[in-house]
């Protein structure tokens, strides 16, 4: 089992983030929102790990 | 077709303990003529003991119901010797397909494992199986066993004590009392016996209304299960269309919250809506419409003194998934053979504790399923629905999120492992293992599960044995396999795996208790005697 890295991670943190920005230019709130949810579902789907998907859950809640 | 709901089976007849000076005592008593209670009395009868149905009714249950049913239930249809009946009668489907909107986003295919007596699923309206339970019960009848029903001995109270049971029963000829060791409530969701004993019945009450639409029609839709969510003819709400016998289509269509239900039943009401979700030129016929909102609730315990509850009355779910009928049938299948040894003397009366134990951690399970189906189709929030809308989106074209559309995940049999009757296990195939239903597997002489003994049976895969194992007032007798009766493989890919021999302890209702490398006498006793709740793991 992998723990979840939080630590930097992102080969290219820049571009990727400025890519998800430019993936929501010129949607409205509704089509946003629907990217996000894709979005999150496909990114799930690609570390598979229950525990560590649980984990990113609870880090996401800033609790 | 002949509406075999309106014709009573079991009308009322005077009984000779209406004129009884005491009230007569009987070995269990079942109150509830619906799938489950029959299903109770014709399990108990096979073993001997003799059992009184009582129903405030006289005839199957109104409208079809439950129209899916699990190929377990057939399986222990077959064991109450009504499989055939049932499975000639019922349609046999593998598809399914998923819309979202106004285009199809995928289709499914069950793919039945290969090597099964019993299909995966049958769709069969409700009072076929009623009607089915009631004749084989009164063929046991005729041949002799003690098993009645009385219809229209409507139970109005209950009173439990520390060896028995008290009943009123009001007939159309006035009341009268009745007593007995052991009382099985089958007495439906809205349970009078639960209410007469005070007990709660905790869970989630869902808002959404759903019409259920009986039509019959001569279509040539296949014979497939079609689910539509968010349908152009049904905006924001859900769709489901099913085929069952008789040219008849089951058509779910949710209605969503607030509305007024004996307005929308009118059938002025109802047929714009079918019209506009078959299309204008289909021709159909409203067989049975119903309105119904549900719930997911159970009670905490299924055990009151000698009171049992099985069934619906125990435990209720949303009907996605057809976990309703499906898992009170398993119910009276657990219960049953605990019973008769229990009475018999073969056990203690704490093995009826085990039944709570199995069964509460079934409807635990299916309450979970059915909880998540509801959620999916009726999203609660708006992220909810953003994000179940995703999932249908990406379903289209992405194969990871077909996993994840929940329509209703069908009934599947719970395991009991981790359970405490649930013996040691030696190693073997995950099929085989200890607490789940010893799977099928077609031998040389016919299907595996047809082979199995009413009691415990040792079932032994080139293993030597002896032909009875004996501890006391408990036994098993042996059904000796060998690799060689197993023409496909199925026997050895479920039940042996690398192993040279294998040696399983299968209980009456076919679950399996243990199994081991080689039969061992003191081991097998072991675990005969855990089994039957005499001795802790
Ligand atoms: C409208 C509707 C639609 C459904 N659709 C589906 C579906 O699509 N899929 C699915 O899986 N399930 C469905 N179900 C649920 C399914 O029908 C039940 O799970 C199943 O019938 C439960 O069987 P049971 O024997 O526990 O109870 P029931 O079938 O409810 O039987 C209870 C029996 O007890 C009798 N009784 C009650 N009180 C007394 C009394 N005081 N004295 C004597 N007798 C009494 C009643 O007359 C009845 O015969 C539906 C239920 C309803 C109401």
């Amino acid at each position: 089992m992998t723990d979840l890295t939080l630590a930097p991670n992102m080969a290219a943190p820049d571009r990727s983030y400025a890519d998800l920005i430019a993936a929501h230019e010129g949607l409205t709130k509704e089509q946003s929102d629907a990217l996000n949810a894709r979005l999150i579902l496909i990114l799930m789907n690609h570390v598979g790990d229950e525990s560590v998907i649980r984990a990113a859950i609870d880090a996401a809640r800033l609790e | 077709m002949g509406k075999s709901f309106h014709t009573p089976l079991y009308p009322y007849a005077r009984h000779p303990d209406q004129d009884a000076s005491a009230p007569v005592r009987h070995p269990v008593i079942v109150i509830g003529a619906g799938p489950v209670g029959l299903a109770c009395a014709i399990d108990l009868a096979q073993r001997g003991v003799p059992v009184v149905v009582l129903d405030d009714n006289d005839k199957v249950s109104e409208g079809s119901r439950a129209i899916c049913f699990s190929k377990r239930t057939l399986e222990i249809c077959d064991r109450l010797g009504l499989g055939d009946p049932l499975v000639d009668k019922g349609v046999v489907w593998n598809t399914g397909k998923v819309f979202f909107g106004d285009r199809k986003v995928y289709d499914f295919n069950l793919l039945p494992e290969e090597g099964h007596k019993r299909p995966a699923f049958i769709n069969l309206q409700q009072y076929y199986l009623e009607q089915g339970l009631v004749a084989r019960l009164m063929a046991l009848s005729a041949e002799g066993a003690e098993v009645s029903i009385r219809g229209r001995n409507r139970v109005t109270s209950v009173t439990s004590h520390a060896d028995h049971v008290a009943l009123s029963v009001e007939t159309p000829e006035g009341a009268y009392p009745l007593e007995a060791d052991w009382l099985i409530a089958c007495d439906g969701a809205s349970s009078p016996t639960r209410t007469m004993m005070n007990l709660e019945f905790d869970g989630r009450v869902f808002e959404d209304n759903f019409l259920i639409a009986d039509v019959t029609m001569q279509a040539d839709f296949p014979t497939e299960r079609w689910f539509w969510f968010d349908p152009p003819f049904n905006r924001g709400q859900s769709a489901l269309l099913h085929k069952q016998p008789d040219g008849v289509w089951r058509i779910d269509l949710q209605l969503g919250r607030g509305i007024d239900k004996a307005e929308e039943k009118r059938p002025e009401n109802v047929i714009p809506r079918l019209k506009a979700m078959l299309g204008p030129d289909v021709p159909f016929e409203l067989e049975w419409v119903s309105i119904y909102t549900f719930q997911c609730r159970r009670m905490e315990r299924f055990r009151h003194g000698r009171v049992v509850f099985a069934g619906d009355s125990a435990h209720q779910v949303s009907p996605f998934g057809a976990r309703g009928a499906n898992s009170g049938i398993q119910d009276a299948d657990n219960l049953c053979w605990k019973l008769a040894m229990v009475l018999d003397g073969a056990a203690p009366e704490t093995l009826i504790d085990s039944y709570e134990a199995e069964r509460g951690f079934a409807a635990d399970e299916n309450i979970w399923h059915s909880t998540r189906s509801t959620d999916f189709i009726t999203p609660k929030s708006e992220t909810s629905r953003i994000f179940r809308d995703a999932v249908l989106d990406l379903s289209e074209r992405h194969a990871f999120a077909r996993p994840l559309v929940n329509s209703g995940r069908l009934s599947v049999v719970s395991s009991y492992a981790g359970i405490a009757l649930t013996g040691p296990d030696e190693g073997g195939p995950v099929a085989g293992q200890p607490g789940r239903v010893c799977p099928d597997a077609p031998l040389t002489s016919g299907p595996l599960l047809d082979r199995l003994f009413s009691g415990f049976t040792l079932l032994t895969i080139d293993a030597d044995a002896p032909d009875q194992v004996t501890d006391g007032a408990l036994s098993a007798a042996r059904l000796a396999l060998s690799v060689s009766d197993d023409p496909t493989g199925a026997l050895a890919e479920r039940l042996l795996g690398d192993a040279p021999s294998a040696v399983y302890l299968i209980r009456p209702d076919q679950h399996i208790a243990a199994r081991f490398a080689v039969f061992d006498d003191a081991k097998v006793r072991a675990a005969l005697r855990q089994a039957t709740g005499q001795e802790a793991a």
